[in-house]
């Protein structure tokens, strides 16, 4: 039987419709930056370079290494990803894992696929590859280190993206679930690092000139380093926060009205005027949900439009 | 969902009476060293079926990705008289039925049907054209009824027939195949001897396997260390074993 | 992992397998979209919507063991949510004493619960019947009618091919390394350092020979004539029972709610 690597991939059900609509929404814009960057960077290769990568990193998750009392640990493969392939292909490459492993095994719901998309695609690979970037122009050890940390502190971004994204919908409780996943990805975390540094020490003995193929290094560009630095800042200061004090956490949440908000029925978001038609009550509910859908779609479509456009010209 | 874009492959007129592959003086150096082409110069005609044999690293493989431009060397090669130049490489790849020895890397599609599908398509050609086509290739390596079925699932024997259907879907002029035999039971290296034996195409066929040289291959070119040693009638060949065993080949 | 298990689809004669795939991933979504609205303690929508994915199940001739065996797949979200039941404001129904906590369980708590692993449980099975009935190169083909990024779902087509070629090479490293494992003198096989070491060997040897796979697969598809747009054939067109049946479906969902929220 096929088991996820790890317990980030979200089943249906577990978030509220609003989260899953937003996260949608994000996972979008930022696999249609990633098409449009990755477009320019790999040009016609693109396509067979990143299919068959998507089936490696799938196989890679395969491969385990015993942790401790018969538990293995797995590689997830963001950040190995982003630092092979380049952020925007990384990028690519992830989401298609996470899709299809949702489309075709049922590891992770459809409605959720989103914000899976979001937690494994998008924030592991750009946390990852941000951190990285930062040592970029040190000694291969002191790259490799940060290889290892920016994997870290991957998985622990996205541990604690998806544990906002329960605690948000009312499925669990801030004081279980913030500890909870990120003490297990910290473990987990530690083991992502590892896998992934002696990776890269792998391929930097054998085949060096082989990561130089996307020129990453020499297309560095110095955009990164500070969103990079400061995002891996905020996510080791947010997780022990958020762990030690989740009740003050749900306090500022509440006095901000963010946890009414995301647990709302959708027609209370909408004013009263707009469906009034057929009445109170959730049948409304029902178009709203529809009609929240359909804005998604129709924002994927002119971003997709925006794309092709920026493609030709 | 509509064909993206229409583009009609460039309608040259090939020259009848040219060959179907000429060589002339062809060099190629890699980086490092290997495999290089020191001078490779022969001509195929219409109708001929060629043998190409020769050790590893003599440069058989090398030799085959210039037929269609993969790879650029020094020299010319053209094909039925076009040069395989760069605003060539469409039509040229047309022409050539390049395959490969791992048929894994040819079939690419998740299906039989697209894989096949996929020359003629690139081609520019209208789907209709191009679903009578997977049809005909499919029925001439024997594989019909096999365009639904998924590319992994297949054997070897089988994914090595496919892989040829996905060149003769484009009609080529020319069918190019490295090591068709390699890797195959002798159940499935039968069958395949067969294919070759009945299919009309003009036909070059780098292989270490002697006896299918011996029975299908009226002439034969020995490559070693990117020259040729040897080009001529395989019957006549083959009353030379010290040639052979020079360049690493043994009698059948 | 062999050949077979990558292949969710079950073969079959049925309205459902013929239905064309775009309508049956909207349906898809709008059925888990519907799950989702359905409120705590819905006992009658979740009913009803139980119904119509055995209803369903019965018409794709699907067997229902299948379906259902591998519908209880969510259990580390379980024991997350778990903890809903003694967080949620309600009327107490239950305490525990641990130690010195004190553990209350309440109604609402207990039915928010049980409700999300209700709704998750039928939103699994509806994803279920969609792989079951669709082949995995329809799904990415109908995702791309529906206006999905053409690369993406051209990369979800390659990944797809390639999966069970690269998943074999990855077993045969695992095999290549349990066939070692007994040679390795005690100290150094229960080093955690050494045995990422040997892990990140694996992957890597499988990253540099996936990323040679995929030149020679570029090289593959320039030799017959790839020039950077990927073309493919249009294989799906929409007959009218694909939209009676898309209606139909669409009505259906709106029934469950409609009677959901007017009993």
């Amino acid at each position: 039987m096929y088991l996820s690597p790890t317990p980030l991939h979200i089943p249906d059900g577990f978030l509220s419709i609003l989260i899953s609509i937003l996260f949608w929404a994000i996972s979008i814009i930022f696999v249609g930056l990633a098409i449009c960057r990755s477009q320019k960077e790999l040009e016609d290769r693109q396509i067979p370079l990143m299919g068959v990568m998507a089936a490696f990193i799938f196989a890679a998750q395969m491969i385990n290494f015993p942790v401790a009392g018969g538990t293995s640990g797995h590689l997830l493969g963001g950040a190995l990803a982003a630092i092979t392939l380049g952020p925007w292909a990384g990028i690519l490459v992830m989401t298609s894992v996470v899709a299809l492993q949702g489309l075709l095994f049922q590891d992770g719901g459809l409605l959720v696929m989103g914000a899976n998309i979001f937690n494994m695609g998008i924030l592991t690979t750009l946390v990852g590859y941000s951190f990285y970037r930062i040592a970029i122009h040190q000694k291969k050890n002191i790259r490799l280190a940060s290889a290892g940390i920016a994997a870290f502190l991957g998985v622990l971004a996205a541990a604690l993206m998806t544990a906002i994204q329960l605690w948000l919908s009312g499925t669990s409780p801030a004081k279980i679930v913030f500890p909870a996943m990120l003490g297990i990805h910290s473990l987990i975390g530690i083991g992502e690092a590892l896998i992934t540094v002696a990776t890269l020490g792998f391929i930097y003995k054998v085949r060096p000139t082989i990561l130089s193929l996307q020129n990453i290094e020499e297309k560095a560009k110095k955009g990164w380093v500070i969103p990079g630095f400061t995002i891996a800042i905020l996510v080791v200061l947010l997780s022990p926060l958020a762990s030690t004090n989740p009740d003050g956490l749900e306090k500022v949440a509440n006095e901000l009205g963010f946890i009414e908000l995301s647990q709302a029925s959708i027609f209370e978001i909408f004013p009263d005027y707009i469906l009034p038609i057929f009445g109170d009550g959730n049948f409304s509910n029902i178009f709203a949900g529809i009609i929240g859908l359909l804005l998604v779609g129709l924002f994927a479509y002119f971003i997709g439009k925006f794309i092709n456009k920026r493609k030709t010209s | 969902m509509p064909i993206l874009h229409q583009d009609s492959v460039k309608k040259h007129r090939l020259k009848k009476d040219a060959s179907i592959l000429e060589v002339i003086d062809l060099r190629h150096d890699y980086p490092d060293g290997n495999q290089a082409l020191n001078g490779i110069s022969l001509k195929i005609n219409r109708g001929e079926k060629v043998a190409l044999v020769g050790p590893n690293g003599s440069g058989k493989s090398t030799l085959m990705l210039h037929t269609n431009g993969l790879l650029k060397g020094d020299g010319s090669i053209s094909i039925s008289g076009l040069d395989v130049v760069e605003e060539n490489y469409s039509t040229v790849r047309a022409l050539v039925g390049l395959v490969f020895q791992n048929p894994d890397d040819q079939l690419f599609s998740p299906t039989v049907f697209e894989d096949v599908a996929f020359g003629p398509l690139h081609m520019g050609l209208d789907e209709k054209i191009v679903k009578t086509r997977v049809q005909n290739a499919l029925k001439q390596v024997n594989m019909v009824g096999y365009a639904q079925r998924y590319s992994y699932h297949l054997s070897v024997g089988e994914k090595k027939r496919i892989a040829i259907a996905t060149v003769l879907s484009m009609e080529p002029e020319i069918l190019i195949l490295d090591e068709p035999t390699a890797g195959l039971d002798p159940r499935a290296r039968r069958s395949l001897l067969e294919l070759l034996r009945k299919l009309p195409q003009t036909m070059l066929v780098a292989t270490h396997d002697m006896l299918m040289v011996k029975e299908l291959f009226h002439r034969m070119i020995v490559l070693d260390e990117g020259l040729v040693v040897a080009d001529g009638l395989t019957k006549d060949i083959f009353k030379d074993p010290d040639l052979l065993e020079a360049h690493g080949l043994e009698m059948p | 992992m062999n050949a077979s298990s990558l292949d969710r689809y079950q073969r079959a004669e049925s309205l459902i397998h013929q239905l064309d795939p775009r309508i049956k991933i909207l349906l898809s979504m709008l059925f888990i979209l519907s799950n989702v609205l359905l409120p705590d303690g819905a006992a009658i929508g979740f009913f009803l919507s139980w119904m119509l994915i055995l209803l369903i199940n019965i018409i794709s001739k699907l067997q229902l063991s299948f379906i259902l065996k591998r519908s209880f797949i969510a259990l580390p979200f379980t024991l997350a949510a778990i903890t809903v039941i003694f967080t949620l404001p309600g009327e107490t129904i239950a305490e525990w004493e641990i130690g010195s906590w004190v553990l209350t369980a309440t109604d609402s708590g207990l039915l928010r619960f049980l409700s999300i692993l209700v709704r998750s449980w039928l939103s699994v099975q509806v994803a279920i019947l969609l792989t079951a009935t669709t082949t995995f190169p329809d799904i990415a083909h109908s995702l791309r009618h529906l206006h999905f990024p053409k690369i993406l779902i051209s990369i979800l087509s390659f990944m797809y091919r390639y999966l069970f070629v690269l998943s074999e090479e990855a077993q045969r490293l695992l095999k290549a390394r349990a066939a070692r494992a007994a040679r390795i003198p005690k100290e150094k096989a229960r080093s955690f350092l050494w045995q990422a070491k040997v892990a990140g060997n694996m992957v890597g040897q499988l990253f540099v020979r996936s990323l040679e796979r995929s030149e020679r697969v570029y090289s593959a598809m320039q030799a017959r004539g790839f020039r950077g747009q990927f073309l493919t054939l249009s294989p799906h067109h929409l007959r009218n029972k694909d939209y009676l049946i898309g209606v139909i479906g669409f009505t259906l969902l709106m029934s469950i709610q409609f009677i959901q929220f007017n009993i």
